[in-house]
């Protein structure tokens, strides 16, 4: 087993409970932290570990905070982001469910580095349980003094709060988040000004995803050097890695970054492989969103290198052949998978979850659901294939938000990929 | 998806009991003074569960007056979120994932089961006042799949047996025991 640094306790009877978790050396971090480093080098810590967002576009942490804007005087806010819809995804969910105090630590140590004294955590509507489990945890830290006022007897104070969403992929888009977050449609903002500058109510904000944050404590009780020998290059440390589709063992792994994705997906200790004894037809590594690849493609690069699970790795190629760690929402399929009707499917789900400011993404991926549908259902003509291509790019680039790439690139993809089996579609 | 009249009017007087309003108001408090307009979402959900299961004008209106906020801006916040209801549902919805993850794993046979189960299509309501049938984008249970809620709690790894069961069994209670806490609950 790789190194496991936010799972490493979760077998634990009770470890959802605050005395379990502070017996196992939980709040530790969060001791050190606020009693011996001041908020700056809890910062340092971060950059060094060279921790990056794991909410899908891996943006380094550290780098994000130093954004900051710490000129203004007006409060500042983290938000964490436990809106996890994205199709493929379910590891934050895993994560709070589990050990909501490691959440809670990372919050902790994550707002006294950024200055904030209010945090909320935007979890999406249909995590209603959670809710009650995130609130009862902050109710056991605070109880204990691990949040509320002068924690741990020093001045740093902390209130958290969750905010629940109520069914809108888009409020995972941070922009879209804090509109909700103020009570509006989640119609994403036109960025600049970025949060860092005019975030929840146009104060400084931090957006940050479930796993960044909870990986704040680990960082500070190994060091940031330490983190960031565990994995490969500039994909340091560990990741939460959520498998599903045709796979005998689906789950949340946390595997450490590096690993080869051969194994990932046919060692026991993760996938476990293929269902039923079926080949590997293809895979979406990062939620979605991200190109689905062909199995060639996704065990070795287009040159030749086995493909590991580390952002440059599984992008290597570019969009020819390569495509994305994102969430790390991993969705195998295996050989009797219709890549046609997948795609539609998804299309579907991005027609719907557009919320409808930009034209390109709103009209554009209704039509691109119209064509695939009429495609899966026999109706579609040879023509159609170029016409997916042509509007996909016409959505790419030109909208507010990345919803509108993240509903390009998976029809782009699967016709570069699979354009047979769409001709196929369409001859009988 | 479910087929509503947009903005039904009841003209029924619609109020929280006193600890629900005690809990709005610890609501309220969480954000700035002056920005109430945030705490809308968790009280719709809270209103949507013991106001009638949907949210009906007088609800809304309701809502809005609590919160200081024009109706309008209440409005256009229920319509554009898909967990709320604009119209009568049954006790239970049925909400179906039928996202990509879910459908490959045998999500699209739940669905189709289910409707001939109950003889209704998406969005239909059993003439009993019993059931609703939605079918929902993914819920984060994709490695559990196929996944449903019905009135959010999750039910997973489901077949076309366990859909029967579970159907049969919210059959026998009446809505109100609801096994786990509401939203209210969830909210120290
Ligand atoms: C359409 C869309 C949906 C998104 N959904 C999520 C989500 O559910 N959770 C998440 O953490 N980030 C999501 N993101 C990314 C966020 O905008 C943001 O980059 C992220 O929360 C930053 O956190 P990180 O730096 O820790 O990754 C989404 C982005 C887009 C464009
Ligand atoms: S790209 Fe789509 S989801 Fe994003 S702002 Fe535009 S219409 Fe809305
Ligand atoms: S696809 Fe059904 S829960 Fe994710």
């Amino acid at each position: 087993m790789g190194r496991a640094i936010l799972l490493d306790k979760v077998n634990i009877p009770g470890i959802q409970t605050f005395e379990v978790y502070r017996a196992h050396g939980g709040y530790t971090s969060a001791a050190k932290g606020l009693r011996e480093m001041t908020p700056a080098q809890v910062q340092q810590e971060v950059i060094k570990s060279g921790l990056r967002g794991r909410g899908g576009a891996g943006f380094p942490t550290g780098l994000k905070w130093s954004f900051l804007d710490r000129k203004s005087d007006k409060p500042r806010y983290l938000v964490c982001n436990a809106d996890e819809s994205e199709p493929g995804t379910f590891k934050d969910r895993y994560l709070m469910e589990h050990l909501p105090h490691l959440l809670i630590e990372g919050l902790t140590l994550s707002s006294y580095a950024l200055g904030v004294k209010t945090c909320y955590i935007y979890i999406r509507g249909e995590f209603r349980y959670l809710v009650g489990i995130l609130e009862n945890a902050i109710r056991e830290a605070k109880k204990n003094n691990y949040l509320g006022e002068k924690i741990l007897g020093t001045d740093f104070s902390l209130e958290i709060y969750v905010h629940p969403g109520a069914g809108a992929y888009i409020c995972g888009e941070e922009t879209a988040l804090l509109e909700s977050l103020e009570g509006k449609r989640g119609n994403p903002r036109i960025k600049p000004p970025f949060p860092a500058y005019k975030g929840l109510y146009n104060c400084p904000t931090v957006v940050n995803n479930v796993e960044t944050l909870a990986t704040v404590g680990p960082v500070i009780t190994m060091g940031g050097d330490a983190y960031a020998k565990l994995g490969m290059g500039k994909s340091t440390g560990t990741k939460l890695m959520s498998a599903c589709g045709n796979i005998n063992k689906p789950g949340v792994y946390e595997v450490e970054l590096g690993l080869p994705v051969e194994e990932f997906i046919y060692s026991d200790e993760y996938c476990g492989g293929i269902k039923n004894g079926r080949m590997l037809k293809a895979v979406i590594p990062g939620g979605s969103s991200v190109p689905i690849l062909p199995a060639d493609l996704i065990l070795n690069t287009a040159r030749g290198d086995s493909r590991l699970l580390t952002y440059e790795s599984l992008a290597e190629g570019g969009f020819e052949s390569g495509s994305m760690l994102g969430s790390g929402g991993f969705i195998v399929y295996d050989e009797d998978a219709c890549i046609v009707r997948n795609t539609w499917n998804l299309t579907r789900f991005y027609r719907h979850e557009s919320c409808g400011q930009c034209s390109p993404c709103r009209e554009g991926t209704g039509w691109m659901e119209k064509v695939l549908y009429r495609i899966e259902h026999g109706k579609g003509r040879m023509s159609d294939i170029d016409l997916l291509v042509r509007v996909a790019k016409n959505i790419e680039g030109n909208t507010i938000c990345p919803l509108g790439d993240a509903a390009a690139w998976p029809v782009a993809s699967a016709i570069r990929h699979f354009r047979k089996e769409f001709e196929e579609h369409i001859k009988c | 998806m479910i087929k509503h009249h947009l903005f039904v009017r009841e003209n029924m007087p619609v109020s929280f009991k006193e600890e629900t309003l005690e809990k709005v108001r610890s609501l309220i408090r969480r954000y700035p003074e002056g920005k109430q307009k945030s705490a809308l979402l968790p009280v719709l959900h809270i209103a949507q569960e013991e106001l009638g299961g949907y949210l009906s004008v007088d609800v809304m209106d309701y809502v809005a007056s609590l919160l200081g906020l024009n109706p309008m801006e209440v409005y256009e916040v229920a319509t554009f979120y898909s967990m709320f209801y604009l119209g009568k549902v049954g006790n239970y919805v049925l909400e179906v994932c039928h996202t990509g993850p879910c459908a490959i794993c045998g999500g699209e046979e739940v669905l189709k089961h289910i409707k001939e189960y109950l003889n209704i299509e998406t969005g239909e309501t059993t003439p009993d006042g019993m059931f609703t049938l939605k079918e929902v984008e993914c819920l984060g249970a994709c490695g559990n799949g196929p996944a449903m809620q019905v009135n959010t709690e999750f039910y997973e790894h489901m077949t076309a047996g366990q859909v029967e069961k579970l159907i049969e069994r919210l059959r026998q209670k009446s809505k109100e025991e609801g096994s786990s806490k509401g939203w209210a609950e969830q909210f120290s």
